[in-house]
């Protein structure tokens, strides 16, 4: 077909794929990621309409200098107890974290997952919102519930789906469920929890409540039809949640790059839905708490959602399924330039006086005592065993509230097998 | 098959369109990587796309080297939205391309549901063939691998219930290269779903007993270049007079397993493509031998094996001579720890087959 609009002298198209700056092997540069001074972001009152700070969406909030100081207008201005308590949890997550992931390398279960790296993420904005507010999480998102003090037995029980584990050894593990802590139940499918959080908060705000909704994705599930759905509902509801985009630079093997950060950032979306966005060091533990607080604090007020954007980097593997090392550099975990969220919470403490390096060390010892102690209690209800420790009639129980007939004669065939099978399971 | 593959066993039967004589060993994942690759080097517009299948070459490995070998616009990783990779995808063929879209889990195309029901399965109904979906939508499915609700389900008969798709499923490293090609070379859309409990070897059914490669079994023989396996083939992979046993993917490996035990003489039809079904072989498969047993993974209730049952009463009724019998997953969803109480093993196989035999 020709064309009526000449082109003869336009080059052809070509099609763009975007590419990470490193790759295994590379030597790690990370000078191109803009980094602004801490206490350079302004501060507007939380009563702001959405359209009138769309600078924050594309720089970063940090609180944290270099020297450990909280500076600037996001400082949340924590007592150091408050301080020490987000220490301390972030400090658990991680020495919970490299026990389970150990417990799967040793065989005890099938599957696990770190945040390591990105431990300020979960634990600050827990500390930032109400204990009755409701987290919709995904799976990187464990530390809400040590912070929220869930027991870490429990957690483990779950992990090693044993005869302990309150959902019955029914799902993957880490995929929790704990309502009691306003913890919704994980899926394994990326980004659902997300108009899921904006239909709760929807439904608190319609029946006059004053508690609001938290959810949290990774960047590379903002790609997800569900995101923008939850965002364009959030918007027009003005309902009071906060969006959270965990930026931790990777999905799987597939940097950033393939969900749009090439262009713009994540915080960005927000100005597009005409809804309030931030964009925050995910290291920096006060800022994370800052602008959670700020956000919550407009969803209660009827200021509607927030989208913040964490900046962060997933210093491990995607789980205990890839290794990272045939995807990125090796040498990217220790480049980049945010730093390591213990180490910077830490210091601050160090830096106002309210923390030394013994005390530190010591929490460290205590803190590893304990998770090893939930352990070894949680593997007293046993570790995954193919099925050994969950009753075998537990199988057909939740697929309904009752029980229709066609489940009832599979169940009673199941039963016959095992009686066949001459290998007799737990019963209930 | 080629020459120098002798250890052929006696209950294999593969039939061969290879043009090529030299047969090598490969476990399923190198069969697809090897057809991604046959076609990718035979025809230009094949177009691999999907989560993480680009440079890291597939969480399974399936693509691996793909990339490297034809460049970032023929192999690239895709934003992680399901239907987004299925509508791309059709907007690709629309343009004239062949895109071979990876689903990184069957469980992950609940997403994308919309963009192959109404859009790739009715294109060419709805234009008068103005635009057709000539996409082949590759997917892993199936539990075996502690993989829990989201990594394990088996959801063919979502597909096969949608008038406009093909579906199809391999057992074998040999099958899997040949029908993908077939796959990639058909116009209409395929979805090809990947038994993942058997990509490494066949699976008896006992996750208590070591694991299988292919090393040793006929259908780990695979020609290194180009092939087909024609779409809407069964095959018989067992020939037998006492019963028919209709399968595929995984299961078509456990019924062996368990009519070798029991000394059963059974027929065991590997069904391969779901949609279009391969009637015939089917229909005188049952009337030969008058008795039939469905077996697959997926859940019970309007499951495909609802499907065979009802069409083999509409064909084999007065050649019946006991009920037919479904071996199926339970109808609740994959569960993680209870996994094999769950999954349609020996022990179940076993007792349907002793029922449906009982009056011989
Ligand atoms: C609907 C769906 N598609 C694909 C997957 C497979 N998958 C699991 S995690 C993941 C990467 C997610 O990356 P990101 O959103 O950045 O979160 P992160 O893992 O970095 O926390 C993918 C592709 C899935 N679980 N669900
Ligand atoms: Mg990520």
């Amino acid at each position: 077909m020709a064309s009526e609009h000449p082109r003869a002298n336009l080059p052809p198209l070509s099609l763009h794929v975007p590419e990470p700056r490193f790759r295994p092997g590379d030597p790690v540069d990370f000078a191109a990621v803009d980094v602004p001074a801490a206490g350079s972001a302004r501060r507007p009152d939380t009563a702001t309409p959405a359209g009138e700070f769309h600078e924050l969406a594309y720089t970063l909030v940090r609180v944290l200098d270099d020297d450990g100081q909280a500076v600037g207008p996001w400082d949340p201005k924590l007592s150091p107890d408050m301080l020490r308590r987000m220490l301390r949890s972030m400090v658990q997550l991680r020495a919970f974290d490299e026990r389970m992931f150990r417990a799967q390398r040793q065989g005890k279960t099938s599957f696990y997952m770190k945040a390591l790296g990105e431990e300020a993420v979960a634990i600050a904005a827990a500390y930032a919102l109400d204990r009755d507010d409701m987290c919709f999480p995904s799976y990187r998102q464990q530390g809400l519930l040590i912070a929220r003090g869930y027991p870490l037995v429990e957690m483990m029980n779950q992990i090693y789906s044993n005869s302990g584990d309150k959902l019955g050894g029914k799902q993957l593990p880490i995929m929790y469920s704990a309502k009691d802590f306003g913890f919704f139940s994980i899926s394994g499918n990326l980004t659902t929890q997300y108009p899921q959080a904006v239909g709760w908060a929807m439904a608190s705000a319609a029946q006059g409540d004053t508690r609001i909704a938290a959810t949290w994705c990774g960047e590379g599930s903002t790609a997800e039809g569900d995101f923008h759905s939850a965002c364009t509902f959030a918007a027009v509801y003005r309902a009071p949640v906060v969006l959270n985009v965990v930026n931790n630079q990777w999905a799987i093997s597939s940097f950033s790059g393939f969900a749009g950060a090439e262009a713009t950032t994540f915080a960005a979306r927000a100005v597009g839905y005409g809804i309030a966005g931030l964009r925050v060091d995910g290291n920096d533990a006060l800022a994370v708490y800052a602008a959670t607080q700020w956000a919550a604090e407009r969803a209660r007020t009827n200021q509607g959602p927030t989208l913040i954007e964490h900046f962060t980097y997933r210093a491990e593997g995607h789980s205990t399924s890839d290794d990272p090392t045939q995807y990125r550099s090796a040498g990217e975990p220790n480049a980049w330039p945010l730093g390591d969220p213990v180490r910077r919470l830490k210091d601050h403490l160090i830096a106002v006086g309210e923390w030394d390096e013994e005390r530190h060390a010591a929490q460290d010892k205590e803190v590893a005592e304990e998770v090893k102690a939930a352990q070894k209690e949680a593997e007293k209800n046993g570790i995954l065993g193919h099925g050994l420790h969950q009753p075998l009639d537990s199988l057909f129980d939740g697929v309904f509230e009752e029980m229709p007939w066609h489940l009832k004669e599979q169940r009673q065939q199941m039963l016959d097998e095992e009686t066949a099978s001459g290998r007799p399971w737990a019963r209930k | 098959m080629g020459a120098q593959v002798t250890e052929v066993s006696d209950v294999d039967t593969i039939e061969t369109a290879a043009v090529e004589t030299d047969t090598v060993r490969m476990n399923m994942i190198q069969a697809i990587n090897s057809a991604l690759d046959v076609m990718m080097a035979r025809d230009a517009t094949v177009t691999v796309m999907g989560e993480d299948v680009g440079y890291f070459g597939g969480v399974f490995r399936a693509t691996a080297g793909l990339q490297g070998k034809y460049g970032k616009t023929r192999v690239f990783d895709t934003p992680i939205t399901e239907i987004g990779i299925i509508g791309v995808a059709i907007g690709m063929g629309a343009y004239g391309l062949r895109p071979v879209p990876e689903i990184q889990f069957a469980d992950y195309i609940y997403p994308a549901l919309d963009q192959l029901v109404s859009e790739a399965a009715r294109l060419r109904y709805r234009s008068a063939g103005e635009f057709t979906a000539p996409i082949t939508v590759r997917s892993p499915y199936g539990g075996g691998i502690f993989g829990g609700q989201t990594h394990s389900q088996s959801p063919e008969g979502i597909f096969t219930h949608v008038s406009g798709i093909k579906t199809v499923i391999p057992s074998t490293p040999y099958d899997a290269k040949g029908l993908l090609i077939a796959a990639i070379e058909d116009n209409d859309p395929v979805l090809f779903l990947e038994p993942k409990r058997i990509y490494n070897g066949p699976f008896n059914g006992y996750w208590d007993r070591p694991a299988e490669n292919w090393s040793k079994h006929p259908g780990g023989a695979v020609p290194s270049g180009y092939y087909r396996v024609e779409l809407g083939k069964a095959q018989v992979v067992r020939p037998g007079e006492a019963l028919t046993i209709l399968a595929y993917g995984t299961m078509v490996h456990v019924c062996r397993a368990v009519v070798e035990e029991a000394g059963v003489d059974a027929e065991i039809v590997d069904l391969r493509t779901l949609v279009p079904l391969d009637i015939e072989t089917i229909e005188a498969s049952v009337k030969k031998t008058g008795r039939c047993m469905i077996v697959h993974e997926a859940t019970r209730t309007g499951g495909f094996g609802a499907e065979l049952s009802a069409l083999v009463q509409e064909r084999c009724f007065y050649h019946l001579e006991a009920p037919i019998e479904r071996v199926t997953g339970f109808d609740t969803p994959y569960p993680h720890s209870l996994e094999w109480a769950y999954f349609p093993g020996p022990v179940r196989i076993g007792q349907a087959l002793e029922k449906i035999m009982k009056d011989v």
